[in-house]
């Protein structure tokens, strides 16, 4: 094997989320949101522990998508740079402050990280982010490679500042935690942030093993260095922002909104100019394309290469990295070609554009049905759900499949689902809940989004519904109102700090006679066991706090030996007829095994302490 | 050159230190890496599988194309047949043969092993017992790098360094044992590769 270039060994092996994180960072952002959710959790986590080692700027979780969105809002009006990460089902929690974000007129850039998950390896649906960049009318980049996270993250708050808008950085689980190796380049300085208080310190929570952590004085500006010069400019703008700018750029009154919303569209012009003469945009019109042209977005380019020694030839190529949609640089390669081809992973959402946009006389081949000139109908040539690879890129360009071993070989094999951990707290918890169903086959159980939505599963089968976060309490408070007599919602802790709360309210307010199970674990287990927003120690006045009488708010400990004990305390409180609260608690048996082997590490490396 | 590697087993068996051992040393052999890891739900008890993509060339999708796989190396072996549409039909199985049983219908075991056995690369390694016999039964996927070495094409210092520094915060006594529940995993592939 032959050596590589020196930039590439000399990188570091990154996943996309980590080289994303890294993009931030060298941005010069003041402070990074988020609420965990697979594939975009490693985001925040990479970006709290530089945040912990070198005191630059903020970081930490939120209660959710909404609140850490409108954090960052709150550095941007200020003059901050500010990254906000979540998982594509997070941005339909964070909609609102996404959306009215686009008027504002944001003073320092805000960045939306949003990891897609298509084929759903980890979430509830499949939807493309993408719609949502277009639906707000902003700017989205995507990523094909782990390099290009980095520098599309670093691009995209050079373009939140001068456009004004949020930018959307759409990730897919593939990039997320795929791993190569990237190169970074020299960090840009933080923007002054007035009022010239400097940062709040990092939260520690309750996590106190976190302590030994060196942090250094909190002030701002960090100096790097000589000051880029695309941060002179900024300074020279940015000096006494907030005064010169326009006051009402952030009070969205409606006689404000409407004069901010044409100002955004009378942009767009300008908007489409850049996407359509960025780099992140590439055509390629081949001398020897044989009709046909090929468009990719983000990773499908990735699986495209992939095949691409194999056809033959080269066909003529755009591929998109930047939205607004560059209808320019479609038309140019439309109107070389006589076929069109588009991969994107995620929903046809180019494709849709170009089935509008080009004449009939041009056959379109994606994952919708067509057409060819002589009206001949057309066979989707790529499935629109799921995932793409490059044995189906490689079927939709024509090529017969690689052989491969053959798989009848295996023989019949069993499913091995995920399933919850050999001593998990939610075992005992599902295994009482069971003792209740039996007696009671009328029981609902709605469930929620965690690592105890395996209960739905055998051996358990304890949940009747799993659709959103916190969606167990109010869908529970629906059942009881139409009449079901025996109702259960079960959640988990950071899944009700998350959304639980807000409906809870409705049930109070009702004094629905309904059971609320907090399967208490005291982590955000399932995205690899963070921290939960406020410790579990709080459950007990927030609910009693919001109206739940307290003898109808019990905290029980998961155990295999209290299970009937359990069981017997819920089918009493099922039998009330009003609302009431159940927490079972017990710490994860992951997040137990972490933390003592991290106090373990951590008595080693402060022997003095055991002293 | 390439080498495809599906690396697989069942979540918790230390895919991703199998993964992040060999790219490591992959990267300090001067080639290309590509590796995709599995996160979040599957993680938890399920069936895994992480590709690890080694190449003197670029490499562009983070996915191993059906048919592309030059190598399935399994911590375990019904895990080991589950990903054959992956493997070109060259491609070598290197399975671990304890079985790793949380399901209620996991299947004759001899049956499995005996498909292992009838593919034309199919080899199979007693990891745990050889884990054992280095005095860490935890070791059983370093026992499988050293299994999957003679196609690996890594040089086995590079791989032995590796191990070193992937488990040096665990102590030497651990890094000791593993690195003879390495080479006890290249002797049983009985295996010598020039």
């Amino acid at each position: 094997m032959t050596a590589l270039s020196p930039e590439v060994s000399s990188g570091q092996m990154l996943l996309g989320d980590e080289a994303l994180a890294f993009g931030a960072i060298d941005a010069g952002i003041s402070a990074a949101y988020a609420y965990p959710g697979t594939p975009s959790t490693e985001i925040t986590e990479t970006l709290i522990a530089e945040a912990e080692r070198t005191g630059a700027f903020h970081a930490s979780w939120c209660a959710n998508e909404k609140t850490a969105f409108e954090a960052a809002l709150g550095v941007s009006m200020v003059g901050g740079r500010a990254l906000v990460s979540m998982k594509h089902v997070g941005l339909n929690v964070a909609m609102d402050p996404f959306m009215n974000a686009v008027l504002t007129g944001l003073h320092g850039g805000v960045v939306l990280a949003v990891a897609d998950d298509p084929g759903m390896h980890s979430s509830q649906n499949e939807q493309d982010s993408r719609g949502l960049a277009e639906f707000a009318r902003t700017i989205c980049l995507e990523p094909a490679t782990q390099q290009e996270a980095y520098e599309m993250a670093r691009e995209a708050f050079e373009l939140s500042e001068r456009f004004k808008l949020p930018v959307v950085l759409r990730l897919v689980t593939r990039l997320c935690h795929g791993r190569a190796a990237v190169l970074r380049r020299a960090p840009r300085a933080p923007n002054a942030t007035r009022p010239q208080r400097g940062l709040l310190p990092h939260p520690n929570g309750h996590d106190s093993l976190r302590s030994h952590a060196p942090r250094q004085s909190a002030a701002l500006p960090v100096s790097f260095g000589s000051t880029p010069p695309e941060n002179q400019r900024w300074a020279r703008r940015f000096s006494g922002v907030v005064e010169q700018r326009d006051p009402k750029s952030w009070i969205l009154l409606p006689a404000n909104a409407r004069r901010l919303w044409r100002e955004v569209l009378a942009q767009e012009p300008e908007v489409l100019h850049w996407s359509g003469t960025s780099g992140f945009n590439q055509l390629h019109l081949g001398d020897d394309d044989r009709g046909l042209g090929v468009i990719t977005t983000g990773t499908a380019r990735n699986h495209y290469f992939e095949n691409l020694v194999d056809l033959g030839f080269t066909p003529s190529h755009l591929h998109l990295g930047a939205y607004p949609f560059p209808a320019e640089l479609v038309r140019s390669l439309a109107a070389k070609v006589d076929r069109l081809l588009v991969l994107e992973e995620g929903q046809p959402l180019v494709e849709t554009r170009l089935r509008g946009l080009l004449t009939p006389s041009l056959t379109i081949l994606g994952k919708l049905p067509g057409q060819t000139p002589d009206g001949t109908p057309l066979d989707p040539v790529l499935s629109f759900d799921g995932e793409l690879t490059p044995g189906t890129v490689r079927q939709a360009l024509g090529l017969a499949p690689l052989p491969t071993t053959d798989p009848a070989k295996a023989g019949a094999l069993p499913m091995r689902p995920p399933q919850l951990c050999q001593g998990c707290p939610h075992r005992d918890a599902y295994a009482a809940l069971g003792e209740l169903r039996a007696k009671h086959p009328d029981l609902v159980v709605a469930g929620d989004i965690g690592c105890y939505t395996l209960g739905a599963l055998p051996p358990y089968q304890g949940l009747d519904s799993c659709v959103c976060m916190g969606a167990s309490v109010g869908m529970a408070k629906g059942a009881a109102d139409a009449g079901a007599e025996h109702v259960i919602a079960v959640i988990g802790d950071s899944t009700f700090l998350h959304s639980g709360v807000t409906p809870l309210m409705d049930a109070v307010a009702a004094d629905t006679p309904m059971t609320l199970l907090v399967l208490d674990n005291q982590t955000v287990a399932m995205t690899g066991t963070q921290p939960t927003v406020l410790s579990d120690t709080r459950f007990g006045p927030i609910i009693t706090g919001l109206g739940v009488a307290p003898e109808h708010c019990h905290v029980v400990t998961a155990h295999p030996k209290l299970q009937h004990e359990i069981a017997l305390l819920i089918e009493r409180e099922v039998e009330h007829r009003g609302i009431s609260v159940i927490v079972v608690q017990r710490e994860c048996i992951v997040a137990a095994q972490k933390h003592k082997s991290e106090r373990k590490a951590a008595s080693q490396d402060h022997p003095e302490d055991q002293r | 050159m390439k080498t495809d590697i599906v690396l697989c087993g069942v979540g918790g068996q230390g895919v991703l230190s199998v993964a992040a051992i060999v790219a490591a040393a992959a990267l300090r052999q001067g080639l290309h890496v590509k590796q995709g890891e599995v996160h979040g739900m599957s993680q938890r008890g399920g069936a895994v599988q992480a590709g690890l993509r080694i190449s003197s060339g670029v490499i562009y999708s983070d996915l191993i194309p059906e048919g592309g796989g030059d190598l399935i190396l399994s911590l375990e072996p019904v895990e080991a047949l589950r990903y054959l549409h992956l493997l070109g039909p060259e491609g070598q199985v290197m399975a671990a043969a304890e079985p790793f049983e949380n399901i209620p219908d996991y299947p004759d075991l001899e049956s499995i092993h005996a498909r292992i056995r009838a593919l034309p690369g199919g080899h199979l390694v007693e990891a745990e017992r050889l884990a054992k016999e280095a005095h860490n039964p935890r070791a059983s996927n370093v026992v499988m790098i050293g299994a999957a070495t003679p196609w690996l094409r890594i040089e086995p210092a590079l791989l032995e360094a590796e191990i070193r520094s992937h488990f040096a915060r665990k102590g030497e006594r651990v890094v000791e044992t593993c690195l003879k529940a390495f080479q006890l995993g290249r002797a049983a592939s009985g295996i010598v590769v020039a």
